[in-house]
Parts: C-alpha cells; structure tokens; sequence
C-alpha cells in the first residue's frame, strides 16, 4: 500500500514539470474539444476558426506587450490608449494623403514612442509604481488621441494600409476553395510570437527581463542596468500596440474613438489566464497565446450558442479567478517557502 | 599570487554620507591574497555601506580605492566585477525563478552567434556550471535546478559560486552564515577556506564570532562609520572582539 502511494507520489513529481509548462494547453484542447461537440458543424469549419483569429488578433498583440512588462513584475494599463492613439495619427496621416508605406510605419512609430514615453517616466520620474505612469497615460494617449482626431471617426483606408489586418492568403493552389484562405493577420501572429519567444528565451536582454522580474536587487548587483532594460520593455510594449492598431485599422477601415476601451484589461487577463505571474518572473509566451486563445474561444464559442455578452463577462471573470486559484495549488507544491 | 607585502585591495580615507547622516568617516581597509579579513561591529556601524562602497553599488563621498597598488574608480558593480572583485549580498542576490547555472552567469552569459544575431548558449553555461560547482566540490541535483527549489546553504554556495566564476581575486561576503542550518554553517566556512588557498583574498562581514575565528586570518572592528580596532587573529580573543563590537577597547 505504501509503495503504491510512493508510485503516484513520485509519478506526480514526473508530471509536475510538463503540467506546469503545458498544463495551459491542455485547458486549451479541452475547451476546443468542449466546443467541438456544443456546435459539431459550426465550430472548428474552417470559416469560424479564421474568424477567431481574425478576432484575436490585434488583442494578441497587446496581451504580449503587457506580458513582457509582467514578467518584470510591472504593469501597462495604457496598451488600449497607445493603440488608439497610433490608430488616430495613422487614420490622420492616411487622410493628408501621406503615401501608403508612410501610413504603415506611423502607428508603429508612435507606439513605439507612447512606450518609450512610459518607460522614461517611470524610470526617471521615480514613480514608486508602473500603475501609476501607466494610468496617467491611459488618460494622456485617449485624450490625446480625441485631440488631433476632433473626437471623431475618421474612416477609408487604402488596400495597402488594411494588408496586415484584412488581407488574405489565397490558398487554391493546395486544392483548397476560394473562401478557405489564410487570413494574414494569423501569419503576423506567428511570425510576432516567434520572434518574441526566441527574444524572451534565448537573448541576453530577455534572460535579464526574466531576472529582474525574479529578483531586481539580484539583476542590479550582476551589473545589469535595470532601468534601461525597463525602458527597453515598455517601448517594446508600445511598438506592439503600435502593430495592433495597424491590424485594426485594417480591420475595421477606420479610427475611432471608442478603439481598444478596456482592452488592458483584456490583455492582463490574458496574461494571467496565461500563467503570468503579478510577482514577476514567471509565464511564458505560449502560455501567453493560449491566455489570448481561450479568451478568444470563450467568446466566440459564447457568441455561436447565443449566450448574451453579460454571461461572457461572468465567465471570463470566473475564469480568471479559476486560473490563477489553480496556479497557487499548483506553487504550494512546487516551491519552498 | 602577489607578494603579500602588498595589498590586493586596499581603501583609504573612505568616507560617505546619505544626506546628512554620515555612514563613513575617513575608513581604512586592506586584504592580502590568500588572506581573510574578518569585519565586524554593531548594527549601523556601517559595515555593508564599507562593502557597498567596495562593491561599486555606492560611490564615496571622499576616499579612494586602491586594486594591486593602482587607483580604481568604481562606477558601477560591473567595474569591480571587471577587476575581480566580487561580492556576495546577505541578501543572496539570486534570481528565484531561474535556474542554477543561468544565476551564476546572470549579467555575463556566454553566446553563440547565429549568423548576425546573438543567442545564449545555454550547453555552454550548463558545461561551465557543473565544472565550477565540482571544482567546489558544491552538491546540486542539477545546475538547471531552479534556485528557489534550493535550502539556504544551498543558496549560499551558490551566490559564492557566483563570485567566484570569473577569476575572482577578492570576495567579499556579507554575513554568508547569518541565513543558515548549523549543520550547512560547517560547510560555506569549508568552502571559504579553499577559496583563500587558491590565492583569493576574502572579506567576511560577520556577527559570529565562531565564523570569524574559524576562517579569518585577521579581524577589524568598526564602530559608529569609524575604524575602531584591529588586529591579527593571534594576537586578539573573542571577548576582545566583542567587546570592540560594542565600542570597548
């Protein structure tokens, strides 16, 4: 009777390892195959499932953004203001008439400043929490946006412009029909998330985002220069948001002003759901993308069966707090105290 | 090894202030290769702001420091590192959520090139890790053990690994035994007396009189920023010692 307790004890130990690196994943299958059988014709055709991503993905964007800054156990609540604001100087730029690739790299640019603008401020400003500056620019970047669009939509963009976030892959010369193309925004997706995944895992300034998040005190004794490192992170964080106004530009083929409201929220979610620590140092980009896939499934699997959106909020919400209950199960057993 | 008429390291006339509180006054310090100095002194009598200062993490506000006979200024704790000085925090200074060997290499990782870019070698820290935590003779399951998986001794000959990777010639600890088992003490106070056999000039912060009697050649005592005793550890007792901590001679 012992040995066999011993048997599962030890085979636990085994598990552990793989269930703390792709227990998320499973989740994941289990709601695809949940759905699956729910909606049997509708869900995984090929029409819903290119829809999901296309719904995903200006939203995957801004869930990484904010992940890197997790990892270094800090936050962005501006992610949804930087996107609107980029998406309102593109739709400006794009009706001054300014050439198409002028119009492309305008949102990445000023995403990439919007961060930049974050990551000063709460380096050199001292803020005693990223909330705070990242609050404060939730505010700065929407109303700044409102400002140069005069608080209106601004609609028409050019095919080049709406490439990343409407274009299709014509696959036909695999056989396939017409209306089973690859939307490019799941191709930006991958390519996004890999490079990322190579950044955070096998570069030095990833390893030392992990670090930090670890043990700052521990980075800055190793003679790494935290502040720059933060500075890095958050102008990246704002660089993504820059690409994710870009996709929904393409998508909805107009700034407005009411784009990415809340979506910070959505993408710390994400990260949570994700296995992200708050405490830093912890989460990884695949668990990021099934945090922003499951979100994503929930609401369109929701949305098929006709479930009213005020359930979806239940849900997301319960699954958050189910997440992240079974990742402080999940520590108990795995770390000393 | 130099000749131990010199000093390895040697601080003069350190003195630094926060504010208006001065933590220093006019503090002098020196450690010969293969020698352990044994610092001591009450709370706030400025022991880790010494070491700091020596670390890099601090600037002085007057004083200056002096590496095998030549002036160094420290900007940061990457000059000391590039001199081979290298600390040990009491507070361990290691990353929880990373693993053994990406600790010891933290901030100074071996990369392999792949066409223009530069990724980790993570075979290289592994093979490097093992080699240096065998020529220590440290215990680990696996250098891809994650270090908040490890007891505190653990930890300790860890954050020692640490110093010690990249040719250190002064380690300086900040009381290495205060976080320990007293079965685990026995062995970090091993582990410092073979570093000073491979010529390494140590630096042992310590409130225990045991450690400092065990590992250290000679002993100085500061008291409220200022030097206020010190002698070889011949020629003192331990009721001498801690009666300097408390500002007696």
């Amino acid at each position: 009777m012992e040995d066999k307790d011993k048997k599962i004890v030890s085979l636990h130990l085994k598990l552990m390892p793989y269930l703390e690196k792709y227990g998320i994943l499973l989740l994941l299958v289990i709601m695809i195959l949940v759905m699956h059988i729910l909606q049997p014709d509708v869900f995984l055709s090929w029409r819903n499932v290119t829809n999901v991503f296309k719904q995903i993905s200006w939203q995957s964007m801004l869930a990484l953004g904010v992940f890197m800054v997790i990892v270094t156990a800090g936050i962005d609540l501006s992610v949804g203001s930087i996107m609107m604001l980029s998406l309102m100087i593109l739709a400006v730029v794009a009706k001054a008439g300014a050439p198409w690739y002028i119009v492309v790299i305008t949102p990445l640019i000023a995403g990439f400043l919007c961060g930049l603008f974050n990551g000063l401020g709460i380096t050199l400003l001292r803020m005693p929490h990223p909330f705070i500056m990242t609050l404060g620019t939730l505010y700065i970047f929407r109303g700044t946006g409102n400002l140069i669009s005069g608080g209106t939509p601004i609609s028409g963009f050019t095919d080049e412009v709406r490439y990343l976030g409407h274009g299709r892959i014509d696959l036909q010369w695999l056989g396939l029909e017409k209306s089973q193309y690859l939307p490019v925004s799941l191709v930006l997706i991958a390519i996004v998330y890999i490079i990322f995944w190579i950044f955070l895992n096998h570069s030095k300034t990833g390893k030392w985002i992990y670090a930090i998040g670890g043990n700052p005190n521990a980075a800055r004794a190793s003679g790494i220069n935290v502040n720059k490192i933060l500075v890095i992170v958050y102008s990246l964080c704002g660089f993504l948001s820059g690409i994710g106004a870009l996709i929904l530009a393409g998508r909805t083929d107009s700034g407005y002003p009411n784009a990415g409201l809340q979506s910070e929220l959505d993408a710390i979610a994400a990260c949570i759901i994700g296995g992200a620590s708050f405490f830093g140092g912890r989460g990884t980009v695949l668990g990021v993308f099934a945090g922003v896939m499951i979100m994503g499934i929930l609401r369109n699997g929701l949305n098929l069966m006709d479930v009213s959106s005020f359930w979806q909020q239940v849900l997301i919400g319960s699954i958050i707090v189910l997440a992240v209950y079974i990742d402080v199960l999940r520590r108990d057993l795995g770390t000393r105290k | 090894m130099s000749s131990t008429k010199n000093p390895l390291l040697e601080a003069k006339g350190i003195t630094k202030y926060f504010g208006t509180i001065t933590a220093l006054e006019n503090v002098n310090l020196k450690v010969h290769a293969g020698e352990c100095l044994g610092v001591v002194g009450d709370n706030g009598a400025g022991k880790s702001t010494l070491m700091k200062v020596l670390s890099g993490l601090y600037k002085p506000s007057a004083g200056s420091l002096f590496f095998q006979g030549k002036e160094e200024i420290l900007e940061s704790p990457r000059d000391s590192q590039n001199l081979g000085l290298e600390m040990v925090y009491q507070d361990l200074a290691l990353a929880g959520n990373l693993p053994i060997g990406e600790n010891i290499f933290l901030g100074r990782e071996p990369t392999k090139n792949l066409g223009f870019i530069k990724l980790l070698d993570f075979n290289k820290i592994k093979e490097l890790t093992n080699a240096h935590l065998d020529k220590l003779k440290i215990n680990v399951k696996s250098a891809d053990q994650k270090v908040e998986e490890l007891s505190g001794g653990q930890r300790q000959a860890v954050a020692i690994a640490r110093s010690t990777a990249f040719n250190a010639k002064v380690v300086i600890m900040d009381e290495p035994t205060a976080a320990l088992a007293i079965k685990e003490v026995g062995k970090v106070l091993d582990l410092i007396n073979s570093l000073k056999k491979t010529g390494v000039g140590v630096i042992v912060i310590s409130h225990r009189m045991d450690d400092i009697f065990t590992v250290c050649d000679r002993v100085m005592a500061l008291f409220q920023g200022t030097n206020f005793a010190e002698a070889s550890l011949s020629n003192t007792s331990r009721d001498e010692v801690i009666g300097w901590i408390m500002g007696k001679k």
